[in-house]
């Protein structure tokens, strides 16, 4: 009960923090932490699959590509207002990801890496073969712009929202069956844990995420969406935050989110690692590193100095 | 009794005939069929069918390394293609400093064996013992690694290498053949041969072998399993390599992403072949080359653009049909 109330005081303080934050932050910076609220959704979504289910995706950026899409379409075609278009996009890749998950139920460990993977490298060569309907390898400019504070605000409050569904889903039946799955399937079904539905649910939810952080991510680039930024790179992205967040945990989503979202600024000054490049070798060498060392990522981490204080 | 032996008679042709009646040689024999006739009646599918099997070529060498490492360890190398990649760029400083081709090709050969070994060591083999998922990660963090280093060394702008075949056209009954493509079927299958020649009738190979079909009991009869992995990953890395440096004179430029669509190819290729059967790599590089030719040229919505989507759908397409591929085992796991 004491751990539960110490977790609720500090979601409602960093929530506090969240909010008061932008009367603080210049244009600039309330962009780049609106870009660490797309990170937290997007990772989140990642979290719930990879960490609580144990299904890998290296796809996730295919998600993203589709939920980006579908806000600059709508907004270009019929101008509809942009939270709506959010939510579409959670709908849309629900369905995309139901879809993905059914062949995904077939894979498992490195089929299903492999087949992620090639679903990442695939979804960007469509806008360039439909460029009539989705703009080519140009983009799609959507209708609407939005100003540094709305993305902030609207970012952090959809990564609230998802947070709370995601926490409200791992405390309860779902998330039990859920890591069921993930520690021995055999297990959980003989246990009466419908594999094929907890598993397709789990794409679906962790893609309707991805979709929610593609839309906000489309706005934060000026409402355009174009391919090439939705690139096997930002996949890798997502996986590099769900590692260092450590696998199954929540809340180290957001230290995950923060370290994909700020180390290109943060390392923009520093020589020789301040340039792209730079940042792709710091990001290749702490993944490494992470895995290497502390396999179970800052939570982890976190959680075994609590426990060496407490045996004090 | 002339009833019996005629009977017997019937039975032994069945039997003799049993491993040519099995799908996988029949799909493939029909393939060379189709191919060799459709070759006969237009040029047009000769030269494009030539272009895929140099193609292919690139794809099987890269799939056999992945697959050489998956035989070992169960293990997906998600950073071959950026390993092979890096490896071109180190052909590329070789050629800048003065080398010839040829003698910057060998010298390259042996810095990809060696960052093989090393890769495997340093970063693999920690974590070779945990979950799937845990090694996936560190190959992906290899990948970006690669891929940051190299750009930071030699920068993203296009470089450009000399071919080491030069662009003459041969011409053979009114078909052309590139003497670039028939290069790289040369290298790539001269490559293959020497593994082959390498894992059956050396004891290195001997030892690899035993190394990675049941490691505990080849560790007993004195097998250094540990070592025999890491030059597994070698081996794997002048593959890559070999794959590298004959896919950069095909695409003429040289830059980081040079690998990247031809990754997903190979994947396609060593699942299309059964991911545990280094034949079937090859079957499936060569194969996928030539499919993919032959769609692009004749089914025309198939444009360059759908050219990864369709590896992607070929490769879902294997995995929920035939998961074990053409050439591999379905695999029974014990619960």
């Amino acid at each position: 009960m004491r751990a539960h109330l110490t977790g609720l005081a500090m979601a409602a303080a960093a929530a506090l923090v969240l909010a008061l934050l932008p009367f603080q932050l210049s244009g600039y910076h309330q962009a780049l932490a609106a870009e660490v609220g797309i990170y937290f959704c997007a990772v989140l979504g990642l979290n719930i699959l990879t960490g609580y289910t144990g299904q890998i995706s290296i796809g996730h950026g295919a998600f993203m590509a589709i939920g980006g899409y579908t806000t600059a379409v709508m907004s270009r075609d019929h101008h509809t207002n942009l939270v709506v278009t959010m939510l579409m996009a959670f709908a849309i890749c629900f369905v995309f990801g139901l879809i993905v998950g059914l062949p995904a139920l077939r894979l498992s460990g490195v089929y299903l890496a492999l087949a992620t993977f090639a679903l990442a490298v695939s979804v960007p060569q469509l806008p360039l073969k439909f460029s009539t309907f989705l703009g080519g390898s140009g983009g799609v400019q959507s209708a609407q712009t939005v100003s540094h504070t709305w993305l902030y605000g609207a970012s952090w409050t959809a990564a609230a929202i998802l947070f709370v569904g995601a926490w409200l889903i791992l405390r309860g039946r779902t998330g039990r069956a859920f890591r069921a799955l993930r520690d021995s399937d055999v297990a959980a079904t003989s246990s009466g844990i419908e594999l094929a539905v907890y598993k397709t649910l789990a794409f679906g939810i962790s893609a309707a995420y991805a979709g929610v952080a593609g839309s906000l991510f489309v706005l934060g680039t000026n409402g355009f969406a174009q391919p090439t930024e939705f690139g096997i790179t930002l996949s890798l992205l997502l996986l590099v935050g769900a590692a260092v967040a450590g696998l199954g945990s929540l809340w180290g989503v957001l230290v995950g989110a923060t370290f994909v979202g700020l180390l290109p600024t943060i390392s923009s000054d520093v020589p020789l690692i301040g340039s792209t490049h730079g940042q792709d070798v710091v990001f290749g060498a702490i993944v490494v590193l992470v895995m290497l060392l502390l396999p179970q990522g800052f939570a982890g981490f976190l959680g075994r100095v609590a426990r060496l204080r407490a045996r004090g | 009794m002339a009833e019996t032996s005629r009977r017997e008679g019937l039975t032994e042709a069945v039997e003799l005939l049993r491993p040519v009646l099995r799908p996988t040689p029949l799909v493939l024999a029909a393939t060379v069929v189709f191919l060799a006739v459709g070759s006969a009646l237009s040029t047009i599918f000769a030269q494009q069918t030539v272009a895929g099997l140099a193609q292919g070529a690139v794809y099987a060498s890269l799939a056999l390394a992945l697959v050489l490492i998956y035989r070992a360890t169960e293990v997906i190398n998600f950073a071959q293609g950026e390993m092979a990649m890096a490896c071109v760029y180190v052909a590329y400083q070789l050629i800048q400093w003065g080398l010839s081709y040829w003698e910057a090709f060998c010298v390259t050969l042996v810095v990809a064996f060696l960052l093989g070994i090393a890769i495997q060591l340093a970063v693999i083999r920690p974590v070779q013992h945990k979950s799937v998922i845990a090694v996936v990660i560190v190959t992906v963090g290899l990948f970006i690694l690669i891929d940051g280093l190299v750009t930071w060394k030699w920068s993203a702008d296009i470089k450009f290498m000399p071919s080491p075949f030069g662009t003459k056209v041969y011409d053979a009954g009114g078909v052309a053949f590139a003497r670039q493509d028939i290069g790289t079927l040369v290298v790539v299958i001269v490559s293959v041969i020497f593994l082959w020649v390498l894992f059956q009738f050396s004891k290195l190979g001997l030892g690899m072998r035993a190394a990675a079909l049941r490691p505990a009991s080849a560790a007993l009869v004195g097998v250094r399993v540990d070592r025999m992995l890491a030059i597994g990953w070698g081996l794997a890395s002048v593959l890559g390599a070999v794959a590298g440096l004959m896919a950069e004179p095909a695409q003429f430029v040289l830059q980081p992403s040079l690998m990247q669509p031809i990754l997903l190819y190979a994947f396609a290729a060593a699942v299309l072949g059964g991911l545990e059967s280094p034949v079937g790599a090859v079957v499936g590089g060569l194969a996928l080359g030539v499919f993919l030719n032959l769609v692009g040229q004749y089914v025309h919505f198939i444009t360059s653009e759908l050219r990864l989507p369709f590896a992607f759908a070929v490769l879902l397409g294997v995995l929920l049909v035939k998961p074990a591929g053409l050439f591999g085992r379905a695999r029974l796991r014990r619960v």
